[in-house]
């Protein structure tokens, strides 16, 4: 010990290596890639209910029109768990989530299908309708996170009680918009963000997606080391780093490659040759649909999410309150500020949930997102959220969202009637949450 | 110890007659109590006399019900704790008040984030700073991947410590800082505060070891339910006087009594 002192770099790495030797294989596997062990389990455990539900449904569920389906399926809800993950880290909670997506689906559906065009006097297609409409939306979502935000910093009513008003009060405020009657058709570019045939980005320009994000990927990865290396920190070796970079690239581009493995329907295929002149070959025209807007647009959520929760101010606010809430104010945080920001994020987020599902179904209905709060927080704590609060990511939170959704895809395709679909998923989330309560004492 | 400090012109902080009472309950109860540049001053008393609360006022996270506190000679308006940092004033806690998600260097520059010309954390810059600062004060301390609720206590409270010092305090509070210390440990502490005192900062060091406070202070205060027993330098009064009036609450002569002090009945 001695020499720590007179020598410590040096002290220091023979520490380490010490440390090192005691570790298993898989235990310096994960030390050098310093991946986290529950997100790999969470990815097992996906690969796993898929495999299984493959097998089941006698080939039914890993074909490419499953999975971009399935991708589709997962966009709403996924967009939700990432702001779901900051309210549950800070210790809070927001059942009223599903119902603000029905009245925000509500207010855009009336908004372009009625009030833009027979008050306001636009034409159908006008380009505004859907800026107009999308813009409604979110400002909505907005105000409903500030005031439930308000409501809970600043009048400190638990946002239990303030959210369980919330999925009342705006579960019924969906409903009378319209006395309960069902706005349809929605506007042809709002369609877009549902996905389909013409809300997909084809082949190439998903292509050129895959690509990029690759390259983001590496240089993520290159940045990431030079940061190390600015302030003499410890690298990961290079073959850690070359293989996650690896294998993070070759997911995008099977993601993309799925995605374009998906031909359009032949009707449409042959309306769109019909319209631009294109005779269809003997054997059908291939045209792929390609990554479709709506998970486009989850994965920039996600992106901004992580983001937010990693590299701001605010971020890093939101994770201390949720560690050690009077820490954080004697820190000098303003720790209410924070939570109203936090519901307002959420509302912004149930606002983007609401246009993609209403697109989907091209019609504004008040029973939409009915439960989905419970997909949304069973996503969120499935994904390693911590309902005690404080600990949480982004991704692992959509992960657990693309896992709640392949159960009840899968379940759908192996025609399991639906009270016994809700009787899995309920057991799901309790097994998730008592493996994660072990998983946390052992850690 | 020879008392060097000289105690003329303005104080540091002065403290005015505080009061704070919890529901029925009067913590601190007409407090009066000063601190001058390079200065330490302990403040003394049994469990619950009210020295935490007293200078947790003084760190803006008590709101106080009465009394007035002056900073360099202007009264200060402290409440809240960014008020507090604002005058220069840092806090050790006796509960240490560390985030125990993250890890050490988000909790030395927690509320005072290192930022990069893009706006975003400037995490590399704020380990590295967190690196040099807890060099100083636990030069084993090696963890600073991990948050801090793996840390041992003794390492937690060293993070507490760096964090009060990396942002040139001009006073310095520090609430029973070497509870959870080792001896080692414990003699940095002391030498940081004489380094710290002949800097000319203030310290108002709260400490249960009568030892380490005739060691370390220049004046004693003694605190009993909440009320000031008296003030003296630590070179007037012997260790069993202050023992005596931490336990009876009785003044000796040297010192000078407050309204907490034992009255002689007749
Ligand atoms: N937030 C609070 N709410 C209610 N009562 C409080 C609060 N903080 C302190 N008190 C009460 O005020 C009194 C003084 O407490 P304080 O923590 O200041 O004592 P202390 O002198 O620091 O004791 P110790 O040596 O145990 O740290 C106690 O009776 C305590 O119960
Ligand atoms: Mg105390």
């Amino acid at each position: 010990m001695t020499d720590t002192a007179s020598n410590p770099p040096v002290a220091h790495t023979a520490e380490d290596r010490a440390r090192e030797s005691e570790l298993s294989a898989i235990g310096r596997f994960l030390k050098a890639t310093e991946l986290d062990i529950r997100m790999l389990g969470m990815v097992g455990a996906l690969l796993v209910i898929w495999v299984g539900i493959h097998i089941l449904s006698g080939g039914l569920f890993l074909t490419p029109r499953n999975l971009w389906n399935l991708s589709v399926q997962t966009s709403s809800v996924a967009i939700m768990a990432t702001g779901m993950v900051l309210v549950i880290v800070m210790r809070n909670i927001d059942l009223s989530v599903g119902s603000v997506e029905g009245v925000i689906g509500m207010v855009m559906g009336v908004a372009q299908a009625e009030f833009l065009i027979r008050v306001m006097g636009l034409q159908v297609g006008n380009p505004w309708i859907w800026i107009i409409a999308l813009a409604a939306g979110v400002v909505l979502g907005l105000m409903i996170g500030a005031l439930q935000g308000f409501i809970i910093a600043y009048l400190e009513v638990p946002a239990f009680i303030v959210t369980l008003g919330g999925l009342l009060i705006w579960r019924g405020m969906a409903w009378l918009m319209t006395s309960g009657r069902t706005v349809a058709p929605l506007d042809a570019t709002f369609q877009l963000m549902g996905g389909g045939p013409r809300g997909s980005i084809g082949a190439t320009a998903s292509w050129i997606v895959g690509v990029l994000a690759c390259a983001a990927v590496a240089f993520m990865l290159l940045n990431g080391r030079s940061q190390r290396k600015r302030f003499k920190f410890p690298l990961r070796p290079v073959w850690a780093e070359s293989l996650l970079g690896v294998v993070a690239c070759a997911a995008i581009l099977g993601a993309v490659w799925i995605a374009n493995s998906y031909p359009w329907p032949i009707g449409i295929v042959r309306q769109y040759a019909q319209r631009n002149g294109i005779t269809v070959p003997e054997g059908g025209l291939f045209i792929a649909h390609g990554i479709a807007i709506p998970v486009l647009i989850a994965v920039a959520v996600g992106i901004v999410m992580t983001f937010i929760t990693r590299r701001t101010r605010f971020g890093r606010y939101v994770f201390a309150i949720g560690g050690n809430p009077e820490a954080a104010e004697l820190a000098g945080i303003n720790t209410r500020w924070v939570t109203m920001k936090v519901f307002m994020i959420m509302g912004i987020l149930a606002a983007i949930s609401a246009a993609i599902a209403s697109a989907r179904l091209n019609a504004s209905t008040n029973a939409l997102g009915t439960l989905d709060e419970l997909l949304v927080i069973a996503a969120a704590v499935i994904g390693g959220t911590s309902l005690a609060g404080g600990s949480g990511t982004v991704l692992g939170a959509m992960l657990g969202a693309l896992l709640m959704q392949s159960l009840q895809s899968g379940m759908v395709l192996l025609g399991i009637d639906s009270p016994l679909q809700s009787v899995v998923v309920g057991a799901v989330l309790v097994i998730a949450v008592w493996l994660d309560t072990v998983y946390r004492k052992r850690v | 110890m020879v008392d060097t400090t000289a105690r003329t012109g303005t104080p540091l902080i002065d403290m005015r007659n505080i009061s704070i009472a919890f529901g029925g309950i009067r913590a601190v109860d007409d407090a009066s109590i000063d601190l001058f540049p390079g200065e330490v001053v302990a403040l003394l008393g049994h469990n619950g006399a009210g020295k935490s609360t007293l200078i947790k006022i003084l760190s803006g996270a008590y709101k106080r019900d009465s009394g007035q506190i002056f900073v360099n000679g202007e009264e200060a308006s402290i409440s809240n704790p960014r008020d507090a940092k604002k005058y220069g004033i840092e806090t050790i806690y006796q509960t240490l008040a560390l985030a125990d998600n993250v890890d050490a260097a988000a909790n030395l520059f927690l509320g005072r984030e290192l930022m990069t010309g893009w706006g975003t954390l400037d995490d590399g810059a704020m380990e590295a700073e967190a690196r040099k600062v807890m060099g100083r004060l636990n030069p084993r301390f090696q963890r600073f991947k991990e948050p801090v609720v793996k840390l041992s206590g003794g390492q937690r409270q060293s993070v507490a410590i760096a964090r009060a010092i990396l942002f040139n305090a001009r006073i310095l509070i520090m609430d029973e800082p070497t509870a959870a210390l080792g001896p080692q440990e414990t003699a940095q502490v002391g030498e940081l505060v004489m380094q710290l005192k002949a800097d000319g900062i203030g310290i108002f060091l709260i400490s249960h070891d009568i030892h380490d406070v005739f060691e370390l202070a220049d004046r004693v205060c003694v605190m009993k339910n909440g009320q000031v027993v008296g003030t003296a330098r630590t070179s007037d009064v012997t260790q069993d006087e202050v023992l005596g009036m931490i336990i009876l609450g009785k003044c000796p002569p040297g010192a000078i009594p407050g309204p907490g002090a034992l009255k002689i009945a007749a």
